[in-house]
């Protein structure tokens, strides 16, 4: 679909020549990155090149497709500059992880591009889509490139146990000595991929299995209800417990069985949904004109059912946080010594209760809370901006 | 050492003075230093008062416990069976030394094969039965046979037979020589509980002669007992009622102790003790024996098959840097022995230089095994002991400078010590400690045992063990002993970084002895007859 | 109503499978989970002959299908057998526990069902006022917290520096109601605001999603208000996803409290069942197991047949 989009448009407009030119300085410029940075490594600097050049020419293309207006070719120039300018003061750094430089300074332009390209969109959201747009926007930027923002390494132990904010350590050390914020900045990397991962996969088990059910009833409606009945019906902690211990607590693993038991809850969901839609005329009418089942799920069913399912999905994306910390809880979750938030609640959660003896210390454990916290608020309000411009777009009929 | 039992008990009971006492303990063979502060710990301990309802919490248990001295395993069944119930034959008093409980004295054969005990008269048990030799010789075959599920069976394996000699002599014949018997029989499986009439012995009833009659046992929740009024030991059990809760959370437990829900807390959380302290109606109190974390490798397996690997090992951990850290200090340095300072024969830092960090030295050793780097996985649970998953994670960074690539695999905290423990090439282990030199080595490091966690065999470390069990010189065992401690912290197959301390809190009316016991926590898990309210 | 009557009985009979097919489930993960009962039951103290005592007395050493068909006849005669750890009847050892959970399962319900319906019917009445944002923000922080963490929280404002209520829910049976509910205010309250996001949420957007359908712009074009057009308009024809959130919810104050079980030493099903996996006392594991899943189904069947009655078009399909 995107290809389409872009080719026709690359083939009817022009591109600006600010855009070439900001184009020609990022790739010049992550050119000599990677040649200066993987000079001893002849593979990884012929993979970059190569690299740069197919993002190069994406972007040529995605470019292309702008509005036409002088302020958005100043936006994206501007930001990409910015970025090239912070990576030259900090040269050292970016040019220590290449990748995260590249990713990071491929998120910026594409932020920017996305940003211009849905002015219109964007100019009537609410601030509190603005807020949640801005802290998902960093919460993403800070978690690509989180070895060049973080002071320390992930793992390193660089000074006592809990050592006060300021000075060398911004937020204070750990339990273990080990620097908050490089944690909380690694944390980002590892939680939200983690998450996002598992709640899209979830979604796409749950939503497909769901409307599948809602529409084709009978026997498919029968036993997928059954499987997730008896799915649902085993306590999710202790289920996942079992499958733990068995399996073991890695990455993937721990992934899938997140994964699958939170699609059970989007099945419920998505089946409640579309059997109300399923029953409405117009799908009637679609399945009289013999349309396939496919084709009525993916166009009559999705597109109205897509508000609970994002609000949703913007619920279930903060409940993996929780469950994995749960998991530590119980001494299962992700392996140390890598930082994830759920964890780092749960490792530092009896500060708390001292927070009126010592305030520093006792509001520890709430920095991964508040991050947490922080970026749930952030894509909730997001999903409210979205659920209110669709009912917002049908007020307009 | 029985002599001085009683004596201190004359004195407790006020028939003797301090003067005769301290007279009388030096003519049985104590020093002066013993026989003073026996007689001060004694005296204290003569003055608490009666009274009050003692709530506990305490961790180690769960819903499945039982009443069943064979079936007890964790904390929470040791302190309600061992501690408020029940006696033993013996009794290890606060000081470390050997006392008789039910037994008021006893005597070995010449080649300590045989051992004699003569019980305490006119002893009552809960339900008013009269302690006799039947009840003892029925409690200790709970643990014999085929087919004892008892956890003790380690423990008693030596005993060939016991049988009632009259109503109050109990005698044991053992499969050899073993002059710290009567240690043995003082463990928390080998309490005494009354026999049945149809042969074995009455768990269920929670009957005992201890200090406190059960009024009510919900398991994984709470215990409550009432003080029994005809206990047998004079000067102690001052509380009118003990209620024991099960909380396994940490925080819980320390919030149940700020709100004052209860009086005495277990196993303190080490990350915020030093926050707890600063509370002015809470005492945070620590004994330190012979409770010692170890990380055994299976020396059969490569490459802890070699010596210089497992010397890198235990090179490349920063001893120093864990107690700080995750212990806070609540401990001691370990010495990769696990002979600790509750023990007799431990070897000083003179005998035994204490191991120090040294990522060169380290280094030195993997070179002489013949590698430039080494990559391992340590296994770990918070089970293993305390902190143990944080405390690995720095000692993963310390062997990164020594060019060792330590891989931490964080097991489930269930099914730890059936799954990964005695399975796993190299993990994590804890051991409360034994309260003699051979007891902890026969059944941890001798070839062969059933828990020798490293499966480590030593021709001469194994041939000093059978040597030492039956020397009677108190001279030659020491150099024994410390023989054997240089084997294991040279040779050995475990890492032992620290003795840890066991850390308590409770409210300020409680009332402590000068002196506790360190072999468990809370004084030995005889808090509810040692303790009292101010 | 013939018909709901007919698919009651047809999901009843439906559940007895879930059931059953539950219960060879978590058979077979307590059997695939490394270790068994005789090993968990001695810990780091086991020997290989201690371990092979205890299977035998407790008949560990039969094939697993044996035991698994003979615990089956037992629940089939309704007898749910004997804790293998501690030998107590399950029947027993569960049902206080049963009580304890449902209790605060009730209770919390009772404070936050009502409260997140209203929060959310308010939310889509003013939405995106400051009112909705606030309430929006509030309940979203406070589900991002984990629950033990939350329970930290309210137990040191509540407990440690206002003192109103306990730290710890020490109930016994012989506690009168009154008692019990303060005693177990915190954890309900932790639950309250554990759920209550979730279920608001959902209310307004299932809300909201319905005001630009036709019929209720047509009420809208009646002239009747804000207000009367929610509540009696869009909010019945939204009552389908919004039960279907209540009911998860609802399960999940019974099976899922197992955290704050623990963080408020809370005599529940929950903490039975953890400790009972991790001493692989498969009895009580699957007369636990068997409980919540009993439970969730007829939620699940009531939510259901709920749906179908608000709705008409399922009531009677063409």
């Amino acid at each position: 679909m995107a290809v389409t989009t872009l080719e026709s448009a690359l083939a009817t407009q022009p591109s600006p020549w600010a855009s070439r030119l900001a184009v020609a300085a990022v790739h010049f410029f992550v050119l000599v990155l990677f040649l200066e940075s993987l000079r001893d490594n002849t593979w990884w600097a012929i993979l970059g090149i190569l690299l740069i050049h197919v993002y190069s020419v994406l972007m040529l293309r995605f470019w292309s497709n702008l509005e036409r207006s002088t302020a958005g070719d100043t936006l994206i120039v501007t930001l990409t500059l910015e970025y090239v300018l912070i990576a030259v003061l900090f040269w050292d750094r970016f040019s220590a992880w290449p990748w995260s430089a590249f990713f990071g300074l491929f998120l910026v332009q594409a932020c920017a591009c996305l940003v211009v390209r849905f002015w219109r969109e964007l100019s009537k959201a609410p601030p509190t889509a603005w807020f949640g747009l801005v802290v998902i926007l960093l919460y993403v930027l800070v978690a690509a490139t989180a070895p060049i923002i973080a002071p320390f390494t992930e793992t390193e132990i660089v000074g006592a146990e809990y050592e006060l904010w300021g000075g060398q350590f911004l937020l204070g050390t750990d339990n273990l000595g080990r620097d908050m914020l490089t944690r909380l900045v690694y944390g980002a990397r590892n939680t939200i991929g983690i998450a996002f991962v598992a709640t899209c996969l979830a979604f796409f088990i749950g939503a497909f299995g769901g409307f599948m059910a809602a529409a084709l009833g009978g026997w498919v409606d029968m036993i997928l209800g059954r499987v997730v009945d008896v799915l649902m019906a085993i306590p999710s902690l202790i289920f996942a417990l079992l499958l733990l211990t068995i399996l073991g607590t890695s990455i993937p693993v721990l992934i899938v069985i997140i994964a699958v038991l939170d699609s059970t809850r989007v099945f419920r969901l998505a089946r409640a949904v579309g059997m109300n839609i399923v029953v409405m005329d117009f799908v009637e009418v679609a399945r009289l004109r013999g349309e396939g089942l496919w084709w009525v799920i993916r166009r009559e069913v999705l597109p109205n059912a897509m508000p609970p399912l994002v609000a949703e999905f913007g619920l279930r994306f903060c409940f993996v946080f929780l469950f994995l910390s749960a998991l530590s809880f119980l001494g299962l979750g992700i392996q140390p010594p890598t930082a994830d938030w759920g964890s780092m609640v749960r490792d530092n959660a009896t500060l708390i209760s001292f927070v009126v003896d010592d305030f520093q210390l006792g509001i520890m454990p709430l920095l991964p809370a508040a991050a947490i916290a922080l970026l749930t608020v952030g894509v909730n309000f997001v999903v409210d901006w979205f659920l209110h411009k669709t009912s917002g777009l049908r007020d307009d009929h | 050492m029985e002599k001085l039992g009683k004596l201190k008990r004359m004195l407790a009971s006020g028939t003797i003075d301090r003067r005769e006492f301290m007279g009388r303990a030096l003519a049985a063979g104590a020093t002066v230093a013993l026989a003073s502060t026996l007689a001060s710990g004694t005296l204290k301990a003569a003055t608490p008062k009666k009274g009050g309802r003692l709530r506990v919490a305490i961790t180690g248990g769960g819903s499945g416990d039982v009443l069943d001295p064979a079936q007890t395993l964790d904390s929470y069944m040791i302190n309600v069976s061992f501690g408020q119930l029940r006696n033993n034959l013996t009794e290890i008093a606060p000081n470390g030394d050997l006392i008789g409980e039910l037994a008021e004295s006893w005597d070995a054969s010449s080649d300590a094969a045989t051992w004699t005990f003569k019980l305490r008269k006119g002893v009552e048990f809960h339900n008013g039965k009269t302690l006799d030799a039947d009840d003892v010789v029925a409690s200790i075959n709970h643990h014999r046979g085929e087919d004892t599920k008892s956890a003790a069976k380690g423990i008693i394996a030596p005993i060939e037979d016991v049988k009632a000699d009259g109503k109050d002599t109990v005698v044991f014949k053992l499969s050899g020589g073993s002059a710290d018997f009567p240690y043995l029989i003082s463990d928390y499986h080998l309490v005494i509980c009354p026999a049945k009439d149809g042969g074995g012995m009455d768990w269920e009833s929670g009957v005992g002669t201890g200090g406190y009659v059960l009024e009510k046992f919900d398991p994984g929740v709470r215990t409550s007992v009432n003080r029994n009024p005809n206990y047998w030991k004079e000067g102690r059990a001052h509380f009118d009622s003990i209620e024991t809760l099960y909380i396994a959370d940490v925080g819980a437990r320390t919030s149940a102790l700020k709100t004052d829900e209860i009086d005495v807390m277990s196993r303190v959380d080490l990350k915020t003790v030093n926050l707890l302290k600063r509370s002015s109606s809470i005492q945070v109190f620590k004994t330190t024996g012979n409770q010692h974390s170890t990380l055994p490798m299976d020396t059969r397996q490569a490459p802890y098959d070699n010596n210089h690997v497992r010397l890198a090992l235990k090179y490349a951990i920063d001893r120093e840097q864990w107690l700080k850290v995750i212990l806070k200090g609540y401990g001691e340095l370990g010495n990769d022995f696990p002979i600790g300072p509750a023990n007799q024969f431990r070897a000083t830092t003179d005998d035994i230089p204490q191991r120090a960090y040294d990522p060169d030295k380290a280094k030195h050793h993997l070179k002489q095994a013949g590698l430039d780097k080494l990559a391992v996985q340590l296994h770990v649970a918070d089970t293993a002991f305390e902190g143990a998953v944080d405390a690995v994670t720095l000692y993963r960074e310390t062997a990164k400078a020594a060019g060792i690539d330590l891989k931490i695999v964080r097991e489930p905290n269930d099914g730890y010590w059936s799954n990964v423990w005695l399975k796993k090439p190299w993990c994590g282990s804890y051991w409360g400690g034994r309260p003699t030199e051979d007891w902890m080595f026969s059944q941890v490091y001798s070839e062969g045992a059933d828990w020798n966690e490293t499966f480590w065999s030593h021709e001469r470390f194994n041939k000093l063990l059978v040597e030492a069990r039956a020397e009677l010189d108190q001279k030659k065992r020491r150099d024994l002993y410390v023989e054997m401690q240089r084997i294991v912290h040279d040779e050995g197959g475990a890492v032992i970084p620290l003795f840890m301390s066991y850390v308590h809190a409770a409210r300020t009316r409680v009332q402590l002895p000068e002196q506790m016991a360190s072999n468990w926590e809370l004084d030995g898990h005889k808090q509810a007859e040692r303790w009292w309210f101010a | 109503m013939e018909k709901i009557l007919k698919m009651v009985a047809q999901r009843l009979a439906l559940g007895l499978l879930t059931l059953f097919v539950v219960s060879l489930i978590i058979f077979l993960a307590v059997e695939l989970l490394p270790g068994d009962l005789a090993e968990a039951l001695l810990g780091q103290s086991a020997t290989p002959e201690t371990v092979a005592a205890i299977r035998r007395e407790l008949k560990l050493d039969l094939p697993m299908h044996e035991r698994y068909v003979s615990w089956l006849w037992g629940i089939l005669q309704g007898d749910m057998g004997r804790s293998l750890a501690n030998q107590r009847e399950i029947s027993e050892l569960i049902g206080g526990r049963l009580a304890n959970t449902l209790f605060l399962a009730l209770f919390a319900a009772f404070v936050s069902v009502p409260l997140a319906l209203t929060l959310g019917v308010l939310a889509a009445l003013y939405r995106n006022s400051i009112y909705d944002r606030v309430v929006n923000a509030v309940t979203l922080s406070s589900i991002s917290f984990p629950e033990f963490f939350v329970a930290y929280i309210l137990v040191l404002l509540l407990a440690v520096v206002l003192g109103w209520f306990p730290a710890i829910s020490n109930v016994s049976d012989d506690l009168g109601f009154w008692e019990r509910i303060y005693r177990t205010a915190l954890p309900a309250l932790t639950l309250t605001l554990v759920v209550i996001a979730h279920m608001m949420r959902m209310t307004r957007a299932a809300i909201i999603s319905l005001l630009a359908s036709p019929y209720i712009e047509m009420a809208n074009l009646k002239g009747l208000t804000r207000t009367h057009v929610i509540v009696h308009h869009a909010l019945p024809n939204a009552l389908a996803p919004i039960i279907n959130v209540v009911v998860i919810n609802l399960a999940y104050l019974i099976v899922g409290v197992i955290v704050v079980e623990v963080v408020f030493v809370y005599p529940g099903l929950g903490q039975l069942l953890v400790d009972s996996v991790s001493k692989r006392d498969i009895p009580v594991v699957q007369a636990s197991c068997m409980i919540f899943a009993a439970t969730y189904i007829l939620l699940n069947l009531t939510a259901d047949v709920l749906s179908i009655m608000t709705n008409p078009r399922l009531m009677h399909p063409r």
